[in-house]
């Protein structure tokens, strides 16, 4: 089998030793009288691979803009290597940008679209040949450099972006969406060899995404923005196994949500729509708050007889909706009148089989430690 | 491949019919070529190869179809270069040609220095401004031409507008002439073709990408290198459309040099004029536009080369 290289746990920022590369300090930005980026703090170490996910309209292009130099912020500060990028022209900042649009210059080869950077450092002419011959081999479109962009398939075009980019070897590179215009398969491909390019360069990259698949294959860590906030940042484990919020639990992946008041007992959710709920873990709240209770629909399972031993969360339902997406199939159970619960199960049974079918009654229960009590 | 076969498979009758129909439609543009252009030329060609008479019309010979087989043979055997030979031996053609692509060439060069700086503003101001602007460009087009012309012959009369700006300026001290000089031709042509150059450089130069820019300036490009890098070059289709929009119709110019500018030296379009209108000899006229016409073929080649390579990209 074809082995993918996994991410290894990039851990720079829980070592007390390393500081930040790129430094973001309550950075704003408006435009007119709507705020894009309010008060925005981040730091990005060197060698990291971070994204930025969020829906559209969240401001993280904006966000990447002001870190290219392309807009100027509001208030805040940005400092790369310790040093304030605010007097730093775009041109004579050490960062380079994949534009989402690729931005190719039309009149120019891929050898001169790729050697441009190049050409405005002065660097020698023979390096200029042999930098640009060896990116273009890392981004495997050597025999294409004397095509111009518009005689190039969509996915070249995006490996010459690509390669302009990287050339000058920048401190931080910024991707804007680089995968948006890609067909599911490529993109596929081209996450894996953005990663291992990456490891190769050991360069810094910054993503900006709103597809959050994108966003967990290829990053260390995960800055999920909403409304021009950074509303958590993580691991692509924690951000989807441990939201802050029910904002983030909704965005990053499906999301059952129940919200009820919390019990006497601290670990228990009264008086949700599917019942009292059960968790492991004991809230640092006061008893009575209304908290939301997340459970991922592919932690949940549903069954014909009552499961034994009876899990912490069991109640029954009528299934009304059954969507089969080949690998995993999306049972809807309505368990009340007012709470219909997702459950994904794995398609492992051949034949087309199915847990259950649409009207019959089910069993839907899950652990306790797969439930996530949110208070925000 | 598949795709059309099955498109006629379905609806026969459609397909006995769409030929004919597509077949008029793109015979339009010919037919008004053939009827506006080729026959007009043809006839002007066979005036060029005429000898002038005193008779209506005013040329021999006169094609005469009841004469038979003796009268085509007595038409063709009428015709004769001896006007194309009197352009080359009388210098005064020579000269009026050379001052016309002289005076062509200078004044377009002029029109793209003006231009250009006025559509790269025009192209990057906000949106919603770039429409009153061009607006604006096009407005002397209001007016006929014949009237702004007459009013550029008031403004640089002697005791005009202009020279009385210039002495109340104290720029003068005695009030220069300009009309009849070649000032006056030019002030005319740069005036009036202006939103000739402006246009087609706008529309090139509005059609950048704006990420373009942005990608020369990331990778290390100051201002003015991203001008001449990726600006210049990207709207090279609308200069080159430009220049030749200008050039063609300055080299034939004949209203702005005959009322701003002197006689002595006049452009070709004066000799034309002359020719047809002073002197009656319309053969002479005749070969005096078709030797035009001839000289003026390379730059529209040239034209249309560039807009085929610009609708390929």
């Amino acid at each position: 089998m074809h082995s993918v290289d996994t991410k290894q746990a990039f851990a720079p920022v829980t070592e007390p030793s390393s500081r930040p590369l790129l430094r973001i300090e309550s950075l704003t930005k408006r435009f007119g009288r709507s705020t894009v980026i309010d008060q925005l703090s981040l730091d990005i170490y060197e060698g990291e691979f971070f994204a930025l996910l969020g829906p559209s309209g969240c401001g993280k292009t904006t966000l990447l803009r002001l870190i290219a130099g392309f807009e100027r912020p509001n208030a805040g500060r940005i400092l790369l290597d310790e040093v304030d990028l605010a007097s730093v022209p775009a041109y004579r900042r050490p960062v380079n940008m994949m534009f989402q649009s690729y931005a190719l210059f039309p009149h120019l080869n891929v050898q001169a679209n790729v050697a441009f950077g190049l050409k405005q450092e002065g660097v020698a002419r023979r390096e200029i040949a042999y930098r640009v011959a060896h990116i273009l081999s890392l981004v495997k479109l050597d025999g294409l450099a004397k095509r111009r962009p518009h005689e190039l398939s969509g996915g070249q075009r995006q490996r010459v972006a690509l390669a302009r980019s990287l050339v000058k070897r920048p401190r931080v590179l910024l991707l804007d969406e680089p995968m948006a215009a890609l067909d599911k398969k490529l993109r596929r491909e081209t996450q894996a060899e953005l990663i291992a390019l990456q490891r190769e360069l050991k360069l810094t990259f910054i993503i900006v995404t709103h597809d959050q698949s994108e966003a967990m294959t290829v990053a260390d860590r995960i800055g999920v923005m909403n409304q021009g906030v950074l509303v958590q940042v993580g691991p692509a484990p924690e951000i989807y196994e441990q939201p802050k919020s029910r904002w983030v639990a909704d965005f990053v992946g499906d999301v059952n949500l129940f919200e009820g008041r919390l019990g006497e007992d601290r670990r228990s959710v009264e008086g949700t729509a599917a019942g009292s709920l059960h968790t492991t873990v004991k809230l640092d709240a006061t008893p009575g708050a209304t908290v939301s209770v997340a459970v991922r629909p592919e932690k949940i399972r549903i069954s014909r007889e009552p499961p034994l031993p009876a899990p912490a969360n069991c109640t029954t339902g009528k299934v009304v909706e059954v969507s089969y997406l080949g690998d995993a199939s999306i049972y809807k159970v309505r368990v009340a009148e007012s709470c219909v619960i997702k459950a994904a199960l794995a398609n492992v049974g051949g034949g087309g089989y199915r847990v259950a079918a649409i009207g019959e009654e089910v069993w839907v229960s899950f652990p306790a430690d797969a439930a996530i009590v949110l208070t925000q | 491949m598949t795709a059309p076969a099955m498109a006629v498979n379905e609806n026969p009758a459609a397909t006995a019919r769409a030929p004919l129909w597509r077949e008029l439609v793109v015979r339009v543009p010919y037919i008004w070529l053939v009827v506006f252009f080729l026959i007009p030329f043809l006839i002007v060609l066979k005036i060029s190869l005429s000898q002038t008479a005193l008779a209506q019309p005013p040329y021999v010979p006169v094609f005469d179809l009841a004469a038979g087989w003796d009268g085509l043979v007595a038409f063709f055997t009428g015709l004769s270069f001896d006007n194309y030979r009197l352009l080359v031996s009388d210098p005064l053609y020579a000269l009026s040609y050379v001052k016309s692509v002289e005076i062509a060439a200078f004044s377009t060069l002029v029109l793209l220095v003006i231009g250009y700086p006025l559509a790269y503003a025009i192209a990057r101001t906000p949106p919603r401004w770039q429409a009153v602007l061009v607006l604006l460009t096009i407005l002397p087009f209001w007016t006929s031409m014949l009237i702004r012309i007459y009013a550029w012959m008031n403004i640089l009369q002697h005791d005009g507008p202009l020279n009385q700006l210039l002495l109340a300026l104290s720029i003068v001290k005695e009030p220069p002439v300009w009309l009849s000089t070649e000032t006056a031709i030019y002030i005319g042509i740069v005036y009036s073709y202006l939103p000739f150059m402006v246009l087609p450089l706008y529309a090139s130069l509005q059609k950048i990408d704006e990420a373009l820019i942005e990608a020369a300036a990331d990778l290390g490009a100051p201002r003015w290198k991203i001008f001449w890098l990726i600006t210049v070059p990207l709207s090279s289709a609308g200069m080159v459309a430009g220049v030749l929009l200008c050039f063609i119709p300055i080299v034939g110019e004949f209203v702005i040099p005959d009322l701003l500018g002197g006689s002595s030296e006049p452009m070709i379009g004066q000799t034309i004029w002359m020719e047809f209108f002073g002197n009656k000899d319309w053969p002479v006229a005749s070969a005096v536009a078709v030797v035009l016409l001839c000289l003026l073929v390379t730059p529209i080649v040239v034209y249309q080369n560039q807009t085929m390579r610009a609708v390929e990209q």
